[in-house]
């Protein structure tokens, strides 16, 4: 499912990408076979019920699981045969990761959060404290910056980890059901925060099974047992006036 | 949508479902003629407890107004078991409406049930594949989605406008959650009704 009159080469490429957990009679297939484009600058959702292999898929995009067969190419790199340090060394480089339970380390402050992925990618000290106050800024929550994650709510820590997936300014922002722990209110300023970083141009893959975080994406994939059974554009075209969609006019 | 054949049998209810019979029961007549008590018990199997609604009358008086359109014609048969001896067919122009309501993805207000009559018919009607028309159908309510969610992130916290967007957001949602429990459904190859 590769996007049309694609210009120049996509940040991530998959083919016939194949994830099998356990042996023998016991194997499961959790992803059979996908073939995935994604452009710079594209926003990308992936959208199916819990058990349909998309979180897993999002786990190979990023490197945190190996694939059981497939050739996967990120930011010009191929993957699959990446020495375990280099690929440690990629996915801090180039990718942010947004995950549904946050992952902050609780015993640092909200920028210290921030901080943490620029240190370990080896910028200075005075660069990173100012990067991550711009950061918490855009995120809106440039007055929480010495809390802990225990003082914030659970909106307000979903705004910390999107900030600190941004800090290396990576190729691609991946992640998954990000706003699957956040009531209405919540979701809605995260919802927010990817239409912005859509807007900007930010390379973004999200896995969900919340409509309303895949329809900030413009482009929609959806997945069924594993593969990828159905694709649609979300920008032009079909788009309806809102006064139809809202029962205003006839 | 297409319009319905005749509008002043709109009575409450009743006169919105004899509307969707109409192409449904086109659609139930596409691959081979049928007696209308046959159209009728598929109608009431594919409806389950809702078919209470469809009075037997009802489906006769909207056979006789599909022939006076034009959109099917009809034959006596000789049988002397029943009173029911007359056996219906689509005409072409008959046929030309079934493929316009397969392809239309206006989204009907009031209730899902023309939606599910259609992947019904369509399954029975072997004219058109029910999962295709659900995946347009979805791809016609994300973009509605994404159009009423960007309305709702534009509007500030607290505006009165946003509460009825709210409301768009989670009707279209639910709608979405079931069109993907039709694909499930529509997909794994059941029998049709």
């Amino acid at each position: 499912m590769s996007a049309p009159a694609m210009t120049r080469a996509p940040v991530v490429s998959a083919r016939g990408l194949l994830k099998d957990y356990g042996n023998g009679a016991a194997r499961v297939r959790a992803v059979r076979g996908v073939d995935l484009d994604v452009a710079a600058g594209e926003s990308v959702a992936i959208i199916g019920p819990s058990g349909c292999g998309k979180s897993t898929l999002l786990y190979l995009l990023g490197g945190l699981e190996r694939p059981t067969a497939g050739s996967l190419r990120l930011a010009d790199r191929r993957l699959e045969r990446l020495p375990e340090a280099q690929l440690a060394r990629l996915r801090r480089h180039a990718l942010g990761f947004v995950f549904q339970s946050f992952h902050l380390v609780d015993e640092l402050t909200a920028a210290e959060n921030v901080e943490l992925p620029m240190l370990l990618a080896g910028a200075s000290r005075h660069q990173v404290r100012k990067r991550a106050g711009e950061l918490l800024r855009s995120v809106g929550l440039a007055d929480r910056a010495g809390h802990l994650p225990s003082a914030l709510s659970g909106g307000q820590r979903q705004r910390v980890a999107i900030a600190r997936a941004l800090a290396n300014a990576p190729a691609v922002v991946l992640a998954d059901e990000p706003t699957g722990n956040l009531d209405g209110e919540a979701t809605t300023e995260v919802l927010r925060l990817f239409e912005q970083l859509r807007a900007d141009g930010q390379t973004l893959v999200l896995v969900t099974h919340d409509e309303r975080v895949a329809a900030t994406a413009d482009r929609l994939l959806t997945m069924r047992d594993g593969v990828l059974v159905d694709e649609t554009r979300l920008t032009g075209g079909t788009a309806r006036s809102l006064g139809a969609i809202t029962g205003l006019d006839e | 949508m297409n319009e319905p054949l005749e509008l002043s049998d709109r009575e409450p209810l009743r006169g919105y479902q004899l509307h969707v019979v109409q192409e449904v029961m086109l659609a139930l007549l596409a691959q081979s003629g049928a007696h209308a008590y046959e159209l009728r018990a598929r109608l009431a199997l594919a409806l389950g407890p809702l078919a209470e609604a469809l009075n037997e009358g009802r489906v006769y008086v909207t056979l006789g107004r599909l022939e006076k359109s034009g959109l099917i014609r009809s034959e006596r048969v000789d049988r002397v078991d029943r009173r029911d001896r007359r056996v219906y067919e689509l005409t072409e122009s008959g046929r030309e409406r079934v493929l316009a309501w397969f392809e239309d993805v206006s989204w009907p207000k009031p209730a899902p049930a023309e939606f599910h009559l259609k992947l019904v018919a369509a399954a029975a009607a072997g004219l058109a594949d029910p999962v295709r028309i659900v995946d347009r159908q979805r791809h016609e309510l994300l973009a509605g989605l994404r159009e009423a969610q960007r309305a709702a992130l534009a509007e500030p916290t607290g505006a009165v406008a946003g509460l009825l967007l709210e409301g768009v957001l989670l009707r279209l949602q639910a709608d979405l959650r079931w069109l993907e429990a039709c694909a499930r459904f529509w997909s794994t190859g059941r029998d049709r009704p």
